[in-house]
């Protein structure tokens, strides 16, 4: 099937309102996969904006679809559980085959707070000025090397590589190896059957590897005499989790390799499709580049890179006039909060110069809110600012892949080429 | 209208009228002062309005921390015992006067 096709909004809006309220499931991965869930969730919005669906491939769920909603949830972690014991932070966890791992994003306080504390310190203010140059000179160099007038494929070779290579500079990862840790992150996020692995032994094989490479690491670090700043060795000396069993140290290794991994190559690549799109968006950024900042909340909103997280509820509790149940699976979609009329002016139009482009909801709110936010501003700006200084035009040149998940919102690949040089 | 100071990182001062009733979040925003993000908009759930209020003589006159402030600033960086998020500083007429002085960043 050739699904690398403009998505075909018409029929999709004409089945999203034909189906009885009640039938009404966004989370199918088909649909993020052609991009036309978006109805489903302006119907939900306007019709149904707490809405159950009792019948899913992840079973019974309510979708908690409009912004101030979902802020609501997202900041009640007491009756919102985020605990991996009951099914963690995404709507497949707790299904058969998919035992969450511990790992602090799908942890309650106190036990949540402690661990994230541990890491919190790899992006302070401190830490994002040493990282700063050190990802400008690679963006520049991974742009210097881009070919000219001949189509390429801009999340390998952009999205990709600069990502990565700053999660491999986090972790103090051997980086010669630094493409193992996309290789895993995706494996990790993938659905069996489509794509990247077949079958879910292929899957826990593929964890066995990344979770003895990391095993050797860990080892290495914490015999070190000398303490070093990187995330491994910040977990392995920290009194707070240098104790912790080996399943929860790679539990949180898959958070901080996924955490720090597709969501901002998701949005690198989203901002150049977006800039494609609207080219007087692009022609108005390329006018005036201080607007950079401005045009990277703004792709974060659009893009969404996270499309949902997921809460369990832990009483009964009623909400917007619904009754959840203890037990219930809560979805909190983000990428439907970011496109609520009632919050966000005009919230399907990209707008680089947007009056508030920080008032999004990507990052999430509460406890839980995204921890490397200021990291994934800095690496999306840079690496503009480093495009304008060299290529007054990237151009898209084929729809986009999508990625099959409810969950990662991206992109497998994007084609475009660059005509010439400033 | 009560008078309010704010000092940014980099010593920059703004003395601004701002009504009784906003928060002190309100009175930096919609100014358009920089150095106070604010982006979940006042709702004390993202901590990109942080603020420090060194003067005790103010800090008491401003209701103490509610368990989400607490918590909220337990996750910002460069806090210190005066920190506190503005959106959740309601101006008053006590207030006239206050001093709040900006991080050197929002996260």
């Amino acid at each position: 099937m050739n699904i690398a096709v403009k998505p075909d909004m018409k029929s999709a809006r004409d089945a999203a309102y034909a189906l009885p309220l009640a039938e009404l499931n966004p989370a199918q991965g088909i649909l993020f996969q052609t991009d036309t869930m978006w109805p489903y969730f302006e119907r939900l919005r306007k019709e149904d904006p707490v809405h159950y669906t009792a019948d899913s491939e992840f079973g019974p769920y309510w979708s908690i679809t409009k912004y101030n909603d979902i802020m609501a949830v997202d900041t009640n972690h007491q009756v919102f559980s985020s605990d991996f014991t009951y099914g963690g932070i995404t709507i497949g966890g707790g299904q058969a085959n998919f035992e969450p791992l511990p790992m602090f994003i799908a942890m309650d306080p106190p036990r949540h707070d402690i661990q994230r504390k541990v890491v919190t310190p790899v992006v302070s203010p401190a830490n994002l000025q040493v990282l700063g140059p050190i990802i400008r000179e690679r963006a520049g160099k991974i742009l210097d090397d881009l070919p000219i007038g001949e189509p390429f494929d801009w999340v390998d070779k952009v999205s990709i590589e600069l990502t990565t290579m700053t999660l491999a500079t986090l972790f103090d990862f051997p980086f010669a190896d630094r493409r193992k840790l996309t290789y895993w992150s995706d494996v990790v996020t993938a659905v069996p059957g489509h794509g990247l692995i077949d079958t879910f032994e292929q899957k826990m094989a593929v964890f066995q590897e990344y979770h003895a490479y990391f095993t050797n690491l860990w080892n290495e670090r914490v015999n070190a005499t000398e303490t070093k700043g990187d995330l491994i060795s910040m977990l392995a000396h920290n009194p707070a989790t240098r104790d912790m069993s080996p399943r929860e140290y790679f539990g949180n290794v898959v958070l901080l390799t996924v955490g720090g991994n597709d969501t901002t190559r998701n949005t690198i690549t989203g901002s150049v499709l977006a800039l494609n799109q609207n080219p007087d968006q692009y022609q108005k950024l390329r006018e005036n580049p201080s607007l950079i900042p401005s045009m990277v909340s703004e792709t974060i909103r659009w893009q969404t890179p996270l499309a949902h997280m997921r809460r369990t509820a832990t009483q009964d509790f009623e909400f917007q006039g619904k009754q959840i149940k203890k037990g219930d699976k809560v979805v909190m979609w983000y990428v439907s909060g970011n496109r609520d009329d009632e919050v966000i002016e005009r919230p399907n139009d990209y707008i680089v110069d947007r009056e508030n482009p920080r008032r999004h909801i990507s990052f999430g709110f509460g406890i839980h809110r995204c921890v490397g936010n200021r990291l994934a501003e800095l690496q999306l700006q840079i690496i503009w600012e480093e495009i304008f200084k060299r290529f007054p035009v990237i151009e898209q040149v084929a729809e986009p892949k999508r990625t099959y998940s409810t969950f990662v919102k991206g992109y497998e690949h994007l084609h475009v080429v660059i005509p010439k040089r400033v | 209208m009560p008078k309010i100071k704010y000092i940014e990182h980099n010593g920059k001062e703004h003395e601004i009228e701002v009504p009784e009733g906003w928060s002190v979040m309100e009175g930096a925003v919609k100014n358009m002062l920089p150095g106070i993000d604010a982006d979940c908009g006042g709702a004390c759930a993202c901590a990109t309005c942080h603020v420090y209020v060194d003067d005790p003589a103010f800090a008491a006159k401003i209701p103490p921390k509610t368990d989400m402030e607490e918590t909220m600033l337990d996750f910002a960086p460069e806090v210190q015992p005066t920190s506190r998020l503005s959106c959740q500083i309601k101006v008053t007429k006590e207030l006239d006067g206050l001093v709040v002085r900006m991080p050197e960043s929002q996260h």
